[in-house]
């Protein structure tokens, strides 16, 4: 039961981004082109994402604790 | 100004549009744009068929047709939705309706109709207030007894051979129902406008028309050749000050008066469902000595307790009001329009007006259905059959507004307007509205861009007195699913929902969440 109620919304999710995208007028070979350039989009910002976001958080935890620590970690090591 | 002059509490409001709602259409808008360009880029270079009008190959070095905005919305944007309009119905267009099905198999260029008829179908759309369309009755046998007597056709002018006895004892019953001292019947509403306003100003004369009027009287503005000056949508303090500025400095070179102030309203704004606040023109009019001509198209017989418009529903007196206009097309069932006033303005108009000179009178048939409604509704055919009606469609207006209002839905106008526009905004929930709804067997109308700014998208339902409460209950039923459905419950104030309070109360409980 879980399942098919969670399919439903799912269903209503997908329509509604239908309607707000205006895909829902758009003829089979239009919406194609608009969700293979979308889902490119998509895919390339969360695979930049992955790529760069942990190193600019270990970068940016490290410069805070310089900043407000100055202590025995002077000699920082970059962990590759 | 505005304390003394109501009698009865005026009840108006437009919610302004959700802010993430507004960004959301433009977004989809400018989805749409983009794949327009797409479009046009291929019809350009012949990759895809060219299905719309364009200019002949020889032309083509002329100045171009159709590259303006408008014919880009029409055939991108229109055409991808236009299977919502046009529809072609089969029966009387009472409370219920027969519509032919009909299906596009190439993306609403082309429609052919399947041969099957859908039955009873909740009509939501007609201009239908207090249900005279009806084929059966005594309007329809009157309408046929005159039929038999004279025929359908009057091949004549008003001023040549065309004024029948059935025009005059027509005029005679609408200036005692207005209460005016005489009236003048037209064939069409909108000629009856855009051929009149010319001649009653002309140059040298000041119309003062709201923002929001309707396409025949801002025609009939432009073609009196007088200067237009427009204030904002039913905004007293704009008039004033327009009318204050036209005193003070005259025609804009010469500086010499006007010869004559005429201010443009309507009683009800039928996109809106708006109603216009009378006393206070009607003590601007007087204060500023300009004239007023006031449309009745959408108000006559559907507003004031015995159904004699908006000058009744303030209860104010048809005197102050110089040119009373009207038509039959939509509390009437019939067709066509007047005009009434005092009796040496009708004269006047009788002999030159453009509409009596050239254009052909009024049908028998029709003359003798406004005859036989117009009694019904003063009560003198011995029922109250007429009272009833005008009683039933105000129930009905503010059970159907009150009701939407609770579901959350963000609807314009006044409390007590026959016409409830329930606003869209989104180009795609245009379509799937007018789909949704047809799946379901209720007949609406959605209104997109040209006749609405471009986000402010709306489905305008038109309430009947033929409407019964089980047919408000299904449709209302339908709204919320589609409401649901479609995430079109937009508005911000929750109104606490009244139990069993009577239906003169006007004053709701407002929590906002």
């Amino acid at each position: 039961m879980d399942i098919k109620s969670m399919k439903n919304y799912l269903y209503w999710l997908y329509c509604q981004f239908e309607l707000i995208t205006c895909s829902y007028l758009m003829e089979p070979w239009e919406k194609l082109l608009f969700y293979t350039f979308n889902i490119t989009m998509l895919v390339m910002v969360l695979y930049m994402a992955y790529i760069f976001v942990p190193v600019h958080i270990t970068m940016a935890f490290q410069f805070f604790l310089h900043l407000f620590g100055n202590q025995h970690e002077n000699t920082v090591s970059i962990v590759k | 100004i505005s304390n003394g002059l109501y009698k009865r509490p005026f009840n108006e409001a437009f919610e302004e549009t959700p802010m993430l709602v507004a960004v959301l259409t433009y977004v989809g808008y400018g989805v749409l744009t983009l794949f327009g360009y797409l479009r046009d880029f291929m019809r350009q270079w012949k990759i895809e068929k060219c299905q719309n009008a364009t200019e002949r190959e020889e032309q083509k070095d002329f100045v171009p047709l159709y590259q303006d905005f408008e014919n880009f919305y029409n055939r991108n944007l229109y055409m991808r939705i236009r299977d919502s309009w046009n529809r072609p119905i089969c029966s009387v267009p009472g409370a219920k309706v027969d519509m032919m099905e009909r299906v596009s198999h190439d993306y609403n260029w082309t429609f052919t109709y399947t041969g099957r008829v859908i039955k009873d179908i909740i009509n939501m759309g007609s201009y239908n207030y207090l249900g005279f369309a009806q084929k059966a009755g005594t309007c329809q046998q009157a309408a046929a007894k005159v039929l038999s007597q004279y025929g359908a056709g009057v091949c004549s002018t008003r001023q040549e051979m065309g004024n029948l006895d059935k025009h005059e004892e027509l005029e005679k019953l609408v200036a005692r129902f207005l209460g005016v001292e005489s009236a003048m019947a037209y064939g069409m509403g909108f000629a009856t406008n855009s051929m009149n306003i010319p001649a009653l100003v002309g140059k040298g004369c000041l119309i003062l028309s709201d923002e929001l009027n309707h396409a025949s009287l801002v025609l009939g503005a432009r073609l009196s050749g007088a200067t237009i000056r427009i204030f904002k949508h039913n905004n007293m303090q704009s008039l004033e000050k327009l009318l204050k500025d036209a005193i003070v400095h005259g025609q804009p070179r010469t500086r010499r008066p006007w010869k004559k102030i005429l201010i443009l309203v309507e009683g009800i704004y039928s996109m809106e469902g708006s109603i216009v606040r009378l006393p206070e023109v009607i003590a601007l009019k007087k204060k500023y000595k300009s004239y007023l001509y006031l449309d009745e198209a959408h108000s006559i017989g559907a507003l004031g307790p015995s159904g004699r418009g908006v000058v009744e529903y303030f209860g104010l007196s048809p005197e102050d009001v110089d040119v009373m206009m009207g038509t039959f097309t939509k509390s009437f069932g019939a067709a066509g329009g007047y005009i009434g006033g005092k009796k040496e303005l009708i004269d006047y108009l009788r002999t030159y007006s453009h509409s009596a000179v050239y254009a052909t009178s009024l049908s028998p048939p029709v003359v003798e259905q406004i005859i036989t409604s117009m009694k019904c509704i003063m009560g003198e055919d011995g029922t109250n059959v007429g009272k009833a009606r005008v009683q039933q469609l105000a129930e009905n207006t503010r059970y159907f507004r009150r009701r939407l209002k609770e579901m959350g839905f963000i609807i314009y106008g006044n409390e007590d307007s026959p016409v409830v526009p329930l606003m869209l905004y989104m180009p795609a929930k245009i379509g799937a509205f007018g789909r949704e709804m047809l799946k379901r067997n209720i007949g609406v109308v959605v209104v997109g861009f040209p006749a609405t700014p471009i986000i402010e998208s709306r489905a305008r339902f038109c309430l009947s007195a033929a409407h019964t409460k089980e047919m408000l209950d299904t449709a209302l039923k339908e709204i919320n699913e589609v409401g649901d459905l479609l995430q079109l419950k937009y508005s911000r104030h929750r109104l606490v929902p009244l139990l069993d309070r009577p239906f003169d109360e006007t004053t709701y409980e407002e929590t906002e969440d």
